[in-house]
């Protein structure tokens, strides 16, 4: 899948071996550069006229250093994510989910909401796409949760911002919510919610697409597509991510962190959730203040519910989702996810 | 006279399909009409689940994510 038009000629004169040379030589430069991007964001902030260990200094030591590591990890995140759903589609997924009312459907399509490609702008296809197919409520529910809830652009990020404790327990919480809050949804009968249309069409008809036979040159093809169209669109989410980030990394006092997004005040995890859903982001912009908040002592609890409300519950996708589903299924469908989130957060507030 | 539909809401992707549908077939001198289909419940009817996707005389050829240069001008000629 060739992106452009008028230099496919040209690619397709490419021989194979220089893809390959081409990708291995660009995975050794990737980790050559990654190596050195604490001296490099040291250097580069001893050439600002302040002291280094200021608050300005602090901030801006911050952001030369996260930037190019913030871009340099979803790159390479972004373009293994492209080459591995290269083999999974929309399609297969509905094939593979099918009839399958068994309670293992749910964690199923949890694994599959994060394994195939889907962009938002096609949630309401998809989701039409499942349910006329047959498969449940719950189960659809559980796949559309887990996509952009652990996702793995926010899950490596996490890692190497945060570390692979957090990244891990991030990871098992946001796929048992996926996995529990379809379940519950599935067992509450709201198909009766749906818009009226949408429980009107039966089986739709699969779309007869001939099986894509890509070769692996096409698939390294995805992935660099991937990372063109992605990165080209999200790199100014991740500047302003990074700059907030910085902003609290060097200004904010950790007393009133703490008191702020602390383990202690019971209204601490509810208000994170409060203040992450109308935030519109991706998980590359919201990582970055994570990794401030925690740096800078917050309650890991609080931040991880500010960071699964941010990134899973988003109101643009809700207004979409709109077109299938009634307001009152929409608010049951935000209420049990964030019942999820809540728990999450006092759960690990109450451990920590 | 190919009917070409191009389904999708209305993303960027869909123009750029629109666009690549539309150079292909004048590279090649095929007489295309191009409709878009940017209503989810049409587009969920013909069975496209990833968008954009298109259809060339009512049979879906593709599906999510622009389409292959080559193979676009293979359903187009044939």
């Amino acid at each position: 899948m060739s992106s452009e038009t008028h230099d496919s000629a040209l690619r397709r004169a490419t021989p194979d071996w220089v893809w390959y040379a081409g990708v291995a030589a660009a995975a050794i430069l990737w980790w050559l550069v990654y190596g050195q991007l604490i001296p490099f964001s040291e250097w580069v902030t001893s050439l600002f006229p302040v002291a280094r260990d200021s608050h300005t200094g602090e901030a801006i030591a911050f952001f030369v250093y996260d930037v190019p590591k913030v871009l340099l990890l979803l790159t390479g995140i972004v373009f293994v994510t492209g080459v591995l759903r290269s083999w999974f589609s929309p399609e297969k997924t509905r094939a593979i989910l099918a009839g399958k009312r068994q309670i293992w459907g749910y964690p199923l399509a949890a694994l599959l909401g994060v394994l195939t490609p889907f962009c938002s702008c096609s949630s309401v296809p998809l989701f039409i796409g499942f349910v006329s197919a047959g498969i449940p409520l719950g189960v659809t529910f559980s796949f559309l949760i887990a996509g952009p809830m652990v996702g793995p652009v926010g899950l490596g990020l996490l890692y190497g911002l945060v570390g692979w404790k957090i990244a891990t327990v991030y990871l098992v919480f946001g796929f048992t919510i996926a996995t529990v809050a379809g379940y519950v949804l599935g067992r509450l009968k709201l198909e009766r919610y749906l818009q009226d249309w949408v429980r009107e069409l039966t089986a739709g008809p699969a779309g007869d697409l001939p099986e894509d036979s890509l070769t692996m040159v096409d698939r390294l093809k995805v992935g660099v597509g991937q990372v063109r169209e992605i990165v080209g669109k999200v790199w100014i989410w991740v500047l302003a991510g990074i700059g907030i980030g910085a902003a609290i990394h060097g200004y904010v006092p950790e007393a009133i962190m703490l008191k702020v997004m602390g383990g202690d005040a019971w209204w601490s995890v509810p208000s994170a959730v409060v203040i992450g859903v109308p935030m519109y982001t991706n998980a590359a912009g919201v990582i970055p203040i994570v990794e401030a908040f925690l740096g800078k002592g917050a309650a890991l609890g609080t931040t991880l519910a500010f960071m699964m409300s941010v990134i899973a519950l988003s109101l643009p996708e809700m207004i979409i989702l709109k077109q299938v589903l009634k307001l009152r299924l929409i608010a049951i469908f935000a209420g049990v996810v964030s019942a999820g989130i809540l728990a999450t957060g006092y759960l690990f507030n109450f451990l920590m | 006279m190919k009917t070409v539909r191009i389904y999708g809401p209305g993303c960027k992707r869909c123009a750029e399909t629109e666009a690549m549908v539309k150079a292909a077939a004048e590279r090649l001198g095929v007489d295309v009409q191009v409709e878009k289909v940017t209503d989810a419940k049409s587009i969920a009817m013909a069975g496209v689940m990833s968008t954009p996707g298109i259809s060339v005389d009512g049979k879906l050829v593709h599906a999510g994510g622009l389409p292959d240069a080559e193979r676009l001008d293979g359903w187009l000629s044939a």
